[in-house]
């Protein structure tokens, strides 16, 4: 009998190949579409998570309660045996040193005159160690506007805005002025490599991002950070994981009254991002559950019609004896054999598209040229993201709607008397 | 006996009311008999072919079929006297368009789990009775009306069935083609001991019947043997 029936299948385009089709095209839709809304989701958060807070970050109790002065005097201490301890302990991550500072980036003359001044932001990255990947995740390379990435610890990247201010070109000196982290004064000559446009708006409009040692030994921080960043190792920002990371490590420490504990912030910890987080969530929840109940009355449609259109055969092979129960049987086998190869082609093309689009992104910068006076870090390309729920998100919708869509078709089978399904082919 | 029916009644639920299409029938029909259920239009032939089938069930009255008695088998009981012992052809063929003549004729057997062997011989051989030997690859849409029929008649005893139910078998074939098949049935008859019963209004197709029943709004009006 499955012969038989994988014979009808194969020989009736109508009831094969076209919805193999349409499920293949609307499984696909749903996954560039998800793998579009993760890319959305990971590049809107991804800069925050760069620039301020990591996926999750760790700094000390007091740091915490005086952030934003960028209290370096209560830094986080001991960092390598820090970072080695949670690189054991939470290997779903990597952890990263930080250290902000602000101060003064002085730009000498020939004769050492000051010729120009701005107030400063600095990040020191750990871009020079050995296994660095920092230069790889914040996409230096292709935010570079003049120069080179630097190789030294006394080189710094500069970002277009303040270097436009100070009229400063890459190879120049300048001199930063600062406080150590024991307050004390300190001043350091920096090369400047680089120029950078982060593409962020405003937040980048002071900043200069150092290597971790050439802070350290401007800011006189030996084996000391402001802040440990810890990333999602495939980059990949979830929330809920975050939360729950956060809260257990507070946990181990909660009855600590140790001012220089370390605590553990996640990314919604830190200014109002939390709304944002729930906001984006939401959203997001809400287009994937609309999408998939349209998807899934499209498909239930498709199985009405083809019942339909099929109760002359159903009423015939009932009349020479096969069971009710027979034939829904075979009409569900159908609809999984349908859904099945309709999802698997549609997984493979979404996910290839996905795929591509991930590599060469999509240019919205048109869209947004008007929105970029806002304050908002708003990418300007975004890039969809292959995550491993693409690979079930719609699969299993695929499947399920076809058979779902024949089964509420098929009762049709049941509902009637056998001599009423004749009926209705032959009209 | 083949079929024996006693104070059947078949009523309809429409728009708030019961319509009454048989009426309090009684019934006996033998085996090996060629018979016809003859009468006008709406007179209630195909639905009282239908409770015979068991593809409808009476609203009152006993009914037996091939020894089995109808008024208490389940759904799944029918369906196996249908798939051994009965064959049906329909006005409109019912054939399956995908697939050719001679998978069309294999399908009863199919669910009957005869082998693939046997299975070949006697679609053949029932293919060969109709006549239809060099088309029996041929999908439903290169065939004729005629052929079509005959396709199904040979789908409809192809597994030796007791009992052919044959509602209007001739309603959309010309004159030369009816005979055709009529002959054909009679063969069959006469060849396997087969019952045929058929519903009609089609005159070329009563100068075959051995008796024929006529039907008047729900009611045997006569029961009329024909000696040969
Ligand atoms: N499912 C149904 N619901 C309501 N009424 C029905 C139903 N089936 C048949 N009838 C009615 O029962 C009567 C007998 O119908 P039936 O189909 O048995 O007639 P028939 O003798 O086969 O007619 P024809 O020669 O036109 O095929 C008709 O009046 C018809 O309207
Ligand atoms: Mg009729």
């Amino acid at each position: 009998m499955f012969n038989f029936l994988y014979k009808g299948l194969i020989r009736d385009r109508s009831r094969s190949f076209f919805p193999v089709i349409i499920i293949t095209l609307i499984v696909t839709i749903i996954i560039f579409f998800s793998g579009f809304l993760n890319g959305v989701y990971n590049s809107l958060f991804l800069n925050t998570a760069l620039v301020n807070s990591g996926h999750v970050k760790i700094v000390t109790f007091l740091y915490n309660e005086e952030h934003q002065l960028l209290p370096n005097d209560f830094a986080l201490l001991d960092i390598d045996k820090k970072i080695s301890d949670l690189e054991k302990k939470y290997d779903d991550y990597f952890w990263t040193p930080r250290i902000t500072f602000a101060g003064l980036l002085d730009v000498p003359d020939d004769n050492g005159e000051t010729k120009s001044q701005s107030p400063t932001i600095g990040l020191g990255i750990d871009f020079l160690s050995n296994d660095s990947e920092q230069f790889k995740i914040w996409d230096l390379k292709n935010k570079l506007v003049n120069g080179r990435l630097i190789d030294k610890s006394n080189e710094i990247l500069i970002s277009q805005e303040l270097s436009n201010r100070l009229n400063l070109k890459e190879n120049e000196i300048v001199t930063f002025i600062g406080s150590t982290m024991y307050g004390g004064f300190t001043t350091f000559n920096f090369i400047v490599s680089g120029i950078f446009d982060l593409n962020i708006g405003p937040i980048a409009k002071d900043m200069i991002l150092v290597d971790l040692k050439g802070a350290r030994v401007a800011l006189d921080m030996d084996n000391a950070a402001s802040e440990i960043f810890g990333y999602d190792k495939e980059l990949l920002f979830n929330n809920d994981k975050t939360v729950e990371l956060r809260n257990n490590f507070n946990f181990e420490n909660q009855n600590s009254l140790d001012e220089f504990r370390p605590i553990m912030l996640a990314l919604r910890d830190s200014n109002q991002m939390g709304t944002l987080v729930d906001f984006s969530d939401a959203i997001i929840l809400i287009i994937l559950t609309v999408f998939l109940i349209v998807v899934t009355l499209v498909l239930w449609n498709m199985g009405i019609m083809s019942g339909l259109r099929r109760y002359g055969e159903i009423g015939m092979r009932l009349a020479i004896g096969e069971t009710k129960n027979h034939v829904f049987k075979s009409m569900i086998l159908e609809s999984i054999i349908i859904g099945t190869l309709g999802s698997f082609f549609g997984t493979i093309l979404g996910i290839s598209i996905t795929r591509y689009f991930e590599n060469i992104g999509i240019d919205y910068s048109k869209g947004i040229d008007s929105l970029s006076s806002s304050n908002f870090a708003m990418p300007n390309v975004f890039y969809p993201q292959v995550t491993s729920e693409l690979f079930y998100i719609g699969f299993i919708p695929g499947i399920l709607a076809t058979v779902l869509g024949t089964m509420l078709a098929g009762r049709a089978i049941y509902k009637r008397e056998m001599s009423q399904l004749f009926k209705e082919l032959e009209v | 006996m083949i079929v024996k029916i006693k104070n059947l009644t078949k009523k309809f639920y429409i728009g708030g009311s019961f319509f009454t299409a048989l009426d309090n029938i009684s019934l006996e029909i033998k085996n090996g008999e060629f018979l016809g259920l003859v009468g006008a239009s709406g007179s209630g032939k195909t639905t009282l072919l239908n409770i015979i089938g068991g593809l409808d069930s009476p609203t009152s009255g006993e009914i037996s079929v091939l020894n089995q008695f109808m008024n208490t088998t389940s759904h799944t009981e029918r369906a196996l006297i249908r798939r051994k012992n009965m064959g049906f052809i329909f006005q409109s063929y019912n054939l399956l368009p995908v697939y050719s003549v001679y998978e069309n004729v294999e399908l009863p057997l199919i669910l009957n789990n005869i082998d693939k062997k046997s299975r070949r011989q006697k679609v053949l051989e029932a293919i060969d009775a109709v006549g239809l030997s060099d088309k029996i690859n041929s999908r439903p849409n290169q065939l004729s009306g005629g052929q079509c029929q005959r396709t199904a008649i040979a789908r409809a005893i192809v597994h030796k069935p007791a009992l052919v139910l044959a509602d209007e078998p001739t309603a959309n074939l010309d004159s030369e083609n009816s005979h055709l098949i009529m002959e054909i049935m009679k063969k069959l008859n006469t060849n396997y001991n087969t019952s045929f019963i058929f519903a009609t209004h089609d005159e070329k197709i009563m100068g075959y019947l051995k008796r024929m029943i006529h039907i008047e709004d729900g009611k045997i009006f006569k029961d009329e043997k024909i000696k040969l």
